[in-house]
């Protein structure tokens, strides 16, 4: 009889991390054959459409980075908190948001200067994402809640707060639909391309890298959160004030997502309205696992995910496969990913007996 | 305002609390068998929707809504047959394991949908369950009627949870669930076989996460949306803890959420002043504040979120 053993390997060279995503990535496409053929979609055809999509034109590709600026903040803003085992899965209620409070500030400051515009709503659009991740922070920490639980539960608070506004104070003026009115011009990101979508928010996203691979590495909170998310008692038995680390990583991975939200508005639909996020905070989970919760790792990943994204869309139209094709991609990448992990840690050995 | 509070609003809403609190019963059910055996299984969101679908699509193509319901159940027990592979075998992080299972379900409901479907204007609908109405228990005065009439799925939800407290607490196999979730080295030192126990329950419980979802397109509504599940299966994990990994408990917990959904649905169709998202939001808020109240004293399986690897105690 055979039988599999999973075993613990020596630590693989450096290296490793750079082929095993990659490795992952091309396993993940490889399997997307299957519900290709399953919708009867011509293979070869579908996987050119999937790239040229997205890369092939010059529009096309600038799109791929405005898709991938909401997916790079969610995904880093779920990397920060994994990293310090606060379970945050609330990135979608707090870009949410970040959008709701953006629009609040976007569409009522026009008696006020126009240079001061854009910074406010930024800054209250990530406080807002912030805050509202604190909560369930709070409650992890004071309380004893469970932060998967009430961070995926605050997500459903947020969605019905934002109906009950649209449909109320924040609803556009002789409007039915729950819209918002548009936000004045001051608050809108510049785009920097012409004859594109290419915004500031992008830039401001690829900035978040930077500053959370800066956090991460060169800050004793960085090492702190760290050490948190390692062991939790150690690091208070370590003199760590785990409390402090954890609301001060809630408020920035939900300011992260926040900015999130306050992109999608100020660049793309200029007023809120429900759908202003396709579950952008639900795909920054796949994201920031996929990253190895390694905020260059999240840019990657989250590229490679607008790659999906955006091509889908174009394969959809050339060949009738449904685009739902892209969120089928990026759940089989998670797990793909998760099983070629466990294999930088961990090696099979097979026993016959 | 006093007119809504008459008889009719009374049993009308005792109707709708069984009938909103029906999927999570099942949910909870489903879960508590898993968590009970130490897996967290966070799947159950993706496993719902997948059997929402599932149910939906083979009553539509056959006719039949109890092979509908039967597809169902199968769905639920292939993903969750996915998730012990993940979790139990791999012995990979529980939350991520899940997560991914709950968003590869979610895109491939959605996908296989559409494939099937089309997009078409009106979505297409099947013929859904009828209420029935028991004898005699219906004649019980005042609740009689609006307990007693209701559809077979929550019959069978009601039945299933004094089976899954036998199941746990009477019998054999039950001691050894909760053996291999609270010390599965102890539970492996004296024969039980930790990993075929986990995959067992996580098997069975995803069967019973996804007939959960098949009432909602098949007795609570009659079309499948893509929001059919609307966070419910989050909430069904939250009643678990609240429940405090009991299964009466936790149903007692789905049927106060049942009320506060069905409230909400009632308060609605008599026209307050008060937008409705306000009423939608307080089941939500409710649980969370349900698990402020518990959290002090959960008694968590002391083997949960932990995988279990023989070769680590040196094999």
């Amino acid at each position: 009889m055979i039988r599999f053993r999973i075993i613990k390997r020596e630590p693989l060279p450096g290296w490793a991390k750079v082929v095993i995503p990659i490795a992952a990535i091309v396993v993940t496409l490889i399997l997307s054959a299957i519900p290709i053929l399953l919708a009867g979609g011509h293979l070869w055809k579908s996987y050119f459409y999937l790239f040229h999509g997205a890369l092939g034109t010059r529009y096309n590709l600038l799109e791929t980075f405005v898709k991938a600026s909401p997916l790079l903040l969610t995904g880093l803003a779920v990397a920060f908190a994994f990293r310090a085992k606060f379970w945050n899965i609330g990135a979608e209620g707090q870009l949410l948001a970040g959008a709701l409070t953006a629009t609040v500030f976007g569409v009522h400051m026009g008696s006020f200067p126009a240079f001061l515009v854009l910074p406010t709503v930024i800054i209250a659009g990530f406080l807002a994402g912030g805050l509202w991740a604190s909560i369930p922070a709070l409650l992890k920490t004071k309380l004893k809640v469970d932060d998967v639980v009430s961070t995926l539960l605050l997500n459903y608070v947020m969605v019905h707060i934002m109906g009950a506004l649209l449909f109320g104070p924040l609803q556009q003026p002789g409007s039915s639909w729950p819209r918002s009115s548009a936000i004045i011009e001051a608050a809108c990101y510049p785009i920097l391309m012409a004859r594109s979508r290419f915004h500031m928010g992008i830039i401001i996203s690829f900035a978040a890298v930077l500053i959370i691979w800066f956090i991460n590495k060169k800050t004793t909170f960085g090492y702190r959160a760290k050490a948190v998310g390692t062991n939790i008692r150690a690091a208070h038995f370590g003199g760590i004030n785990t409390t402090s680390v954890i609301l001060w990583t809630a408020l920035i991975s939900g300011g992260l997502a926040g900015l999130a939200g306050v992109g999608e508005l100020c660049a793309l639909q200029y007023r809120l309205i429900m759908d202003i996020s396709p579950g952008y905070g639900y795909s920054g989970i796949v994201i920031a696992m996929l990253g190895n919760l390694h905020p260059v790792g999240v840019l990657f990943s989250s590229l490679f995910f607008s790659v999906i994204i955006v091509g889908a869309q174009t394969m959809s139209r050339m060949t009738g496969v449904p685009t739902y094709i892209a969120e089928v991609i990026q759940g089989m990448a998670l797990m793909v990913m998760l099983i070629f992990l466990l294999f930088t840690e961990y090696k099979i050995r097979v026993k016959r007996k | 305002m006093s007119e809504i509070f008459d008889i009719a609003f009374i049993s009308g809403l005792i109707g709708a609390t069984m009938r909103m609190a029906t999927p999570i019963i099942f949910a909870t059910l489903g879960e508590i068998l898993s968590e009970r055996a130490g897996v967290l299984n966070l799947g159950i969101e993706g496993i719902m929707l997948m059997g929402a679908m599932t149910g939906f699509l083979f009553t539509f193509s056959t006719g039949s809504i109890w092979f509908g319901v039967f597809a169902a159940a199968c769905v639920g027990m292939l993903l969750g047959l996915l998730m012990a592979l993940l979790s139990v075998n791999l012995g990979l992080s529980q939350h991520v394991s899940g997560l991914g299972i709950t968003l590869f379900a979610t895109g491939l409901a959605m996908f296989i949908y559409r494939l099937h479907f089309g997009s078409p204007t009106v979505p297409p609908i099947v013929e859904p369950f009828k209420q029935v109405t028991l004898p005699v228990l219906c004649k019980i005065p005042l609740i009689g009627p609006a307990l007693f009439t209701q559809y077979s799925l929550t019959y069978i939800a009601w039945l299933l949870v004094p089976a899954m407290s036998i199941l746990l607490y009477k019998t054999n196999i039950g001691l050894k669930i909760r053996t291999v979730g609270e010390n599965p080295v102890g539970a492996d030192t004296v024969g039980v076989n930790v990993t075929l126990t986990r995959t067992l329950c996580l098997v069975f419980g995803g069967a019973l996460m996804g007939i959960g979802g098949a009432f909602l397109t098949l007795a609570h509504q009659n079309m499948f949306l893509i929001d059919v599940i609307g966070g419910r299966g989050w909430v069904a994990i939250a009643m678990v803890i609240f429940g405090n990994w009991d299964p009466l408990k936790g149903t007692i917990g789905a049927l106060i959420f049942g009320f506060m959904d069905g409230l909400q649905l009632r308060l609605q169709s008599v026209g307050l002043v008060i937008p409705f998202h306000i009423f939608l939001m307080i089941p939500y808020l409710l649980t969370i504040v349900a698990l402020i109240g518990v959290s002090r004293r959960a008694a968590v399986p002391a083997g949960l979120l932990k995988p279990y690897r023989r070769e680590e105690k040196g094999g």
